[in-house]
């Protein structure tokens, strides 16, 4: 992504997606992508072919792609971000850097890539922004429809693989989703989760994509899970029961149909950065200080060394009951904290040194130790 | 019209400079120039673009404003090619007449700039190139920004600048009316004549400085009593 920006590399694409032939009017006919959902709103149109090959079978995404090489876009859409999600015995944390570049101009300083889907699901996202924000919502949907059918959450893997199905009929093409899941799956009896979760994610369909409205819905979310999980305790009964179902689940899903479930996952330009910090410090017995402390130095040290990550930090902390997040952060104020620790550092060490010799100075031979101290 | 590549990957001008061979294939794009500005305010919301429609070397037109008002507390900058922006236009006219006789209202800035991010995503793999920012009131009376990327993506900000001078522009909205990286400095409320004022000298640098903004600048004023325009001229060269 930024990376291939900088080196300009360009895709090779596949010539061999199968597809079923069409009726082919060459020429002037606008195409929606096969194994499309038909009862979906969204009717993507292709431009029509224009390399018409008459010997090979004409694929609908192979052509078109060779008709939308980069060239023909004169403008690049955001890419370059940290994000990361981990879990550990209290809980997951997620948590995203802000900034939403441009192939070198920064379009956002303060984008959020973080959103939450429902009251225990929260999706990192990092990609391209408006291919992000549209599948967030279609999932959003999705998901909402699935537990009104049937009367329960879907799992963070159902989840995952619901979207990786989702975005299947648009591989090859350059939608560029990297989304990661980050949640806590619970069993839950059917009369409690329905007489109060209707209520509290009917908040997050109705608000439109403005981050503020959903942090407010979110900390609503929190209360009413709160008291959802306090008031029943068959509930909290059957969560630890559950036998391996219920617990912290964290999940990456690609465009490009890439599925990893894991502990610790980390996505963008800065990821290898945070990845460094991350396995230096995780352990799955970790307080809940100790966790939100190191994804905040990872994303901060991922933000200092890559240049398509940094101005702050998002991070959110989901655990049964619901979740919950954390104060936006600045990063510049903690550079400006490290600079001056490393100050206080140096002076330390330098009065330790000129002690040392000072010392070295009265108990040996004067002449050779007074040139060091000079 | 012989329609190479004008502005190429690098931003180089191709007939000019040998980058080694290239082959020139038909563009359905075009690159028009201009730059759009919107500014939110506690009660007011300003959109204001220059007047100047260029291609390559050459003017078009010196009097082709890029804000369109769309209702009586809203009204939208486009700005990058202007064939997409006048289709655009058309169809959200269109889809707002369409909300009106249906619901028995007009739509609100919000609901406008969500319609604006399906419309473009629906053109995900042949965009339109379009660089919208939306401006007006929200429901509660105060003031509203909505910038868009060309795919659909979009927030909600209190200032943004869209367009060939964007680049110059939002660094020194972010120091004024953002108050970014200013130190012991009072944050006081923006008001409706600081934001024109502020406005006009902004523009102004950005005459000086990029080749696709002069002419003159058209700032639209929104505020609850409605929506006033003002002419500005700017360098003509």
């Amino acid at each position: 992504m930024a990376l291939q920006d900088v080196c300009d590399f360009l895709q090779t694409l596949d010539e061999s997606s199968p597809c079923t032939s069409l009726p082919n009017e060459m020429g002037c006919m606008w195409r929606t992508p096969l194994e499309f959902d038909r009862d979906s709103p969204f009717h993507f149109l292709f431009p029509p072919q224009q390399n018409s090959r008459k010997h090979k079978t004409p694929t609908v995404l192979s052509s078109t792609l060779s008709c939308l090489s980069p060239h023909q876009q004169p403008f690049q859409l955001s890419h370059g971000t940290t994000t990361l999600g981990f879990i550990f015995q209290d809980g997951v944390i997620a948590a995203a850097d802000t900034r939403a570049s441009c192939k070198g101009l920064i379009c956002c300083p303060i984008s959020q890539k973080i959103m939450p889907i429902h009251s225990h699901l929260v999706v990192n996202t990092s990609g391209s922004g408006a291919d992000c924000m549209l599948w967030e919502r279609i999932l959003t949907r999705e998901m909402r429809l699935y537990q009104l059918r049937h009367r329960r959450r879907l799992s963070v893997n159902g989840a995952a693989k619901l979207l990786s199905m989702m975005l299947h009929p648009f591989k090859g093409t350059n939608v560029c989703v990297a989304a990661t899941l980050c949640g806590w799956d619970g069993e839950e009896t059917q009369e409690t989760l329905r007489s109060t979760d209707v209520t509290t994610v009917s908040a997050i369909s109705d608000e439109s994509a403005l981050g503020s409205e959903k942090a407010a819905s979110v900390n609503e979310l929190l209360k009413d899970a709160h008291a959802l999980s306090l008031s029943d305790q068959n509930t909290k009964n059957v969560l630890s029961t559950s036998g391996g179902r219920s617990g912290p689940r964290v999940c990456y899903v690609c465009s490009d149909g890439l599925q990893l479930k894991g502990e610790i996952i980390s996505v963008g330009s800065g990821s290898p950065y945070a990845y460094a910090v991350l396995d230096d410090g995780w352990r799955w017995g970790m307080t809940v200080d100790e966790a939100v402390g190191l994804a905040r130095e990872a994303v901060f040290r991922a933000t200092h060394w890559d240049a398509y990550s940094g101005n702050n930090v998002d991070l959110f902390h989901i655990t049964a009951h619901g979740c919950r997040r954390r104060d936006r952060e600045d990063l510049k104020e903690e550079y400006y904290r490290e600079r001056e620790r490393e100050k206080e550092k140096i002076k330390e060490r330098e009065k330790e040194r000129q002690k040392r010799e000072g010392d070295e100075l009265v108990e040996g031979e004067g002449d050779i130790y007074s040139g060091h101290c000079g | 019209m012989i329609s190479s590549q004008a502005y190429g990957d690098n931003g180089k001008m191709k007939e000019y400079h040998y980058s080694g061979p290239v082959e020139h294939k038909f563009s359905p794009y075009a690159f028009n120039g201009g730059t759009v500005l919107a500014v939110a305010g506690e009660d007011f919301a300003l959109v204001a673009s220059d007047t100047r429609l260029s291609e390559g070397y050459s003017i078009h037109s010196r009097d082709s404003p890029k804000c369109y008002k769309l209702t009586d507390t809203t009204v939208i900058g486009c700005s990058g090619f202007h064939g997409d922006c006048l289709t655009l236009t058309k169809i959200i006219e269109a889809r707002l007449k369409m909300y009106k006789h249906s619901n028995n209202k007009s739509m609100t800035s919000g609901a406008i700039a969500a319609m604006l991010s399906t419309i473009l995503y629906g053109r995900r793999f042949f965009p339109y190139y379009v660089y919208n920012i939306i401006g007006g009131l929200d429901e509660e009376g105060r003031g509203a920004v909505y910038s868009f990327d060309p795919v659909g993506s979009y927030q909600r900000d209190s200032y943004k600048a869209g367009g060939s001078a964007s680049a110059m522009l939002q660094p020194l909205l972010d120091n004024q009316i953002g108050f970014k990286n200013m130190e012991n400095v009072e944050q006081l409320p923006l008001t409706l004549e600081k934001a024109v004022q502020l406005v006009k000298d902004v523009f102004i640098s950005a005459a000086e400085r990029d080749v696709y903004t002069g002419d003159a600048l058209k700032i639209c004023i929104i505020t609850k009593e409605g929506i006033r325009e003002e002419l500005v001229p700017l360098r003509k060269d």
